[in-house]
């Protein structure tokens, strides 16, 4: 438990880290822990393949996108300040908190009615296998759709990142 | 006899360092081995005064290492600077964990199995970890706000990115084959000869080339590259930060050459061993050695090809990772699948 | 206990990746903040999975992953053509199809 606490911490505090560091490099290194941070919550949470795959997937692949972005862009100017940015600001701070109430009240309420499911794990739960099942049983359709997802987006971010020839 | 949990806390302990010591030895004597190799194959000596053969030679550079002055350049972004040699170290020797080197051995009454961790998602996690290594790399790179550096760590992003592709692509083919993802099935798998090289070569092929380029090594060490970058990421480090990024290649290619070894050519089996009549410990101690073995010629092959091929430019690397080791990779993919179907593997 | 500590722990990762969205101009940490937020929802979805004995949620894990890392790879790639044109990743200055 105390393990979670900690982890919990980290992540929290890295997410901080993300939205109120200038530097955007610092950000997406801030990122990245908490990526990992969430990938250790996966782990105790018995979804081993998870784990895996927010470490190669998120951390390690979506991520370098980020670092590659910022390092090619090579950004390290700060931000200006505009018109409006204040009350922006401060409206926000305000939402903040009152989103974490009502998202807090809505899944507190949830968690309290799910006791009645108290039956131990499966023996292949969160393993490779029996997600690779449910996949290309159950969800076969969402599946494909989503390879057409990727398909379409590899294809936009060649176009868009194309160097027009003048 | 039920293992009482301080003993099994205890065997943790001694696999651990064992197989850390391993990597780290191996990594102290790797660059021995490739000066010497390198300097054969130019037809020189190389470092052959300090010990018999020169194989003090490790230890009078780590010293050297530690006691050379530490430069922090003034205009690096420090904690980043100072972050970037750990994070690139780190990933490198948590991977060579889950490889089995092994199968079990029988100790004071009961069988330990020879790896220090059996996940289920065995080979995920190593490519986890290699893909977590790629943040020391860019990170150094970007913190030494220098061009030369900055270059470095923007080619080898864009690199290991492109060839974790096509390296996890070709081991897709090896997992179809022994339907888990667990590196010991993997190896008990290509039990009796049925070695995974001999029926998925194409797998083999991009696999080896995808994993000298993920380790940044020659051909593919474009982002250290010195005829263009100086040195690429580690241009601006010194002293015990520069040989941290040393060792983590180092521990890289031993890594890799592990995997290659587990994935490809029957990891701890000895074909023909079972029908010796061995004792059970001498079977085993035969099968760690039979690992460490090939895992050797692997490392061997790796200094062998980076002291005789020219270095890639960075047009040819992407092209090749992407228009030739991305197809034939799909193309193994596809051959397995078709060969489990019509029941021939 | 893990189960009613970590959807807490998403929550407040999900209103700090939205108050992130609101205060920052940086396209790229704009992006970073809903990468922040979906996996606010993995936390959550893997929270529920664990309760609840059922996989359905780790197969929700990854579809999210999935459009994670298509919305990762089109936004950077606005980003850049952005950049291109403007010599800035600043969302204000991309305004000329506001109104």
């Amino acid at each position: 438990m105390l393990i979670i606490n900690v982890i919990a911490f980290v992540a929290i505090f890295s997410a901080l880290m993300v939205v109120f560091h200038r530097s955007p490099m610092v950000s997406v290194v801030f990122l990245i822990v908490n990526l990992v941070c969430i990938a250790l919550f996966f782990l105790f949470l018995h979804a081993q393949f998870l784990f895996a795959i927010q470490l190669i997937v998120y951390a390690g692949a979506i991520m370098v996108l980020f670092v590659f972005v910022v390092m090619l862009l090579n950004l390290r100017q700060e931000e200006e300040q505009r018109p409006g940015w204040r009350i922006q600001r401060a409206l926000a701070f305000v939402a903040g908190p009152l989103l974490v109430g009502a998202l807090w009240t809505a899944l507190w309420r949830r968690g309290r009615s799910s006791e009645a499911f108290p039956g131990g794990f499966s023996s292949g739960f969160g393993t490779a296998e029996d997600i690779g099942r449910l996949l290309f049983n159950d969800y076969l359709f969402q599946f494909e759709a989503a390879s057409v997802l990727l398909v379409v987006a590899m294809i936009g971010a060649v176009v868009l990142a194309r160097r027009r020839e003048s | 006899m039920e293992p009482s949990v301080l003993s099994l806390i205890i065997e943790s302990l001694v696999k651990v360092v064992f197989v850390i010591g391993l990597v780290m030895g191996g990594v102290t004597y790797m660059t021995w081995v490739e000066r010497r190799v390198a300097a054969i194959i130019q037809d020189r000596l190389g470092p052959n005064r300090v010990g018999i053969a020169g194989l003090l030679q490790p230890i009078a550079d780590g010293l050297k290492f530690l006691f050379k002055e530490d430069v922090i350049p003034p205009h690096v972004y420090k904690p980043f600077y100072i972050l970037a040699p750990t994070l690139i170290f780190i990933p490198s020797l948590l991977g060579s964990t889950v490889i089995p080197f092994g199968d079990s051995i029988h100790l004071f009454g009961r069988d330990i199995p020879l790896r220090v961790a059996d996940l289920n998602v065995g080979i995920l996690f190593i490519f986890a970890m290699s893909a977590m290594g790629v943040y020391g790399i860019a990170l150094a790179g970007w913190a030494s706000n220098n061009k030369f550096s900055l270059m470095g760590g923007l080619r080898s992003s864009a690199q290991l990115i492109s060839y974790e592709l096509a390296m996890g692509l070709s081991v897709v083919g090896v997992l179809m084959a022994a339907g888990s993802l667990r590196l010991n099935e993997v190896v008990e798998y290509q039990s009796g000869f049925h070695w995974n090289a001999f029926t998925q070569p194409i797998g083999l092929l991009c696999f080896v080339v995808a994993a000298f380029a993920e380790t940044n090594r020659a051909p593919f060490d474009l982002p250290e590259c010195e005829s263009e970058l100086v040195a690429g990421y580690h241009t601006e480090y010194s002293s015990m930060k520069f040989a941290m990024f040393m060792m983590a290649e180092y521990a890289n290619m031993i890594t890799a050459a592990a995997l290659m070894v587990t994935l490809f050519f029957g990891g701890w089996q000895v074909p023909g061993l079972s029908k010796a009549s061995l004792s059970p410990l001498a079977v085993s101690l035969i099968q760690v050695g039979a690992f460490l073995f090939k895992t050797a010629f692997f490392l061997f092959l790796f200094v062998w090809v980076r002291w005789t091929l020219p270095r890639f430019r960075f047009d040819q690397l992407m092209d090749l990772g992407w228009k030739a080791l991305f197809p034939l990779a799909l193309l193994q993919v596809f051959a397995t699948g078709l060969g489990i179907l019509k029941g021939w593997l | 206990m893990i189960t009613s500590f970590l959807p807490l722990v998403a929550a407040v990762l999900f209103a700090i990746g939205a108050i992130g969205v609101l205060i920052r101009r940086n396209a790229i940490v704009v992006l970073m903040c809903i990468e922040l937020m979906l996996n606010a929802v993995n936390l959550t979805f893997a929270s529920y999975a664990y309760e609840l004995r059922s996989m359905s949620a780790h197969v929700f894990i990854f579809f999210v992953m999935t459009v994670a890392a298509a919305e990762a790879a089109v936004g950077l790639g606005i980003v850049i053509a952005v950049f291109r044109k403007r010599q800035s990743a600043d969302v204000d200055d991309v305004n000329l199809m506001r109104w």
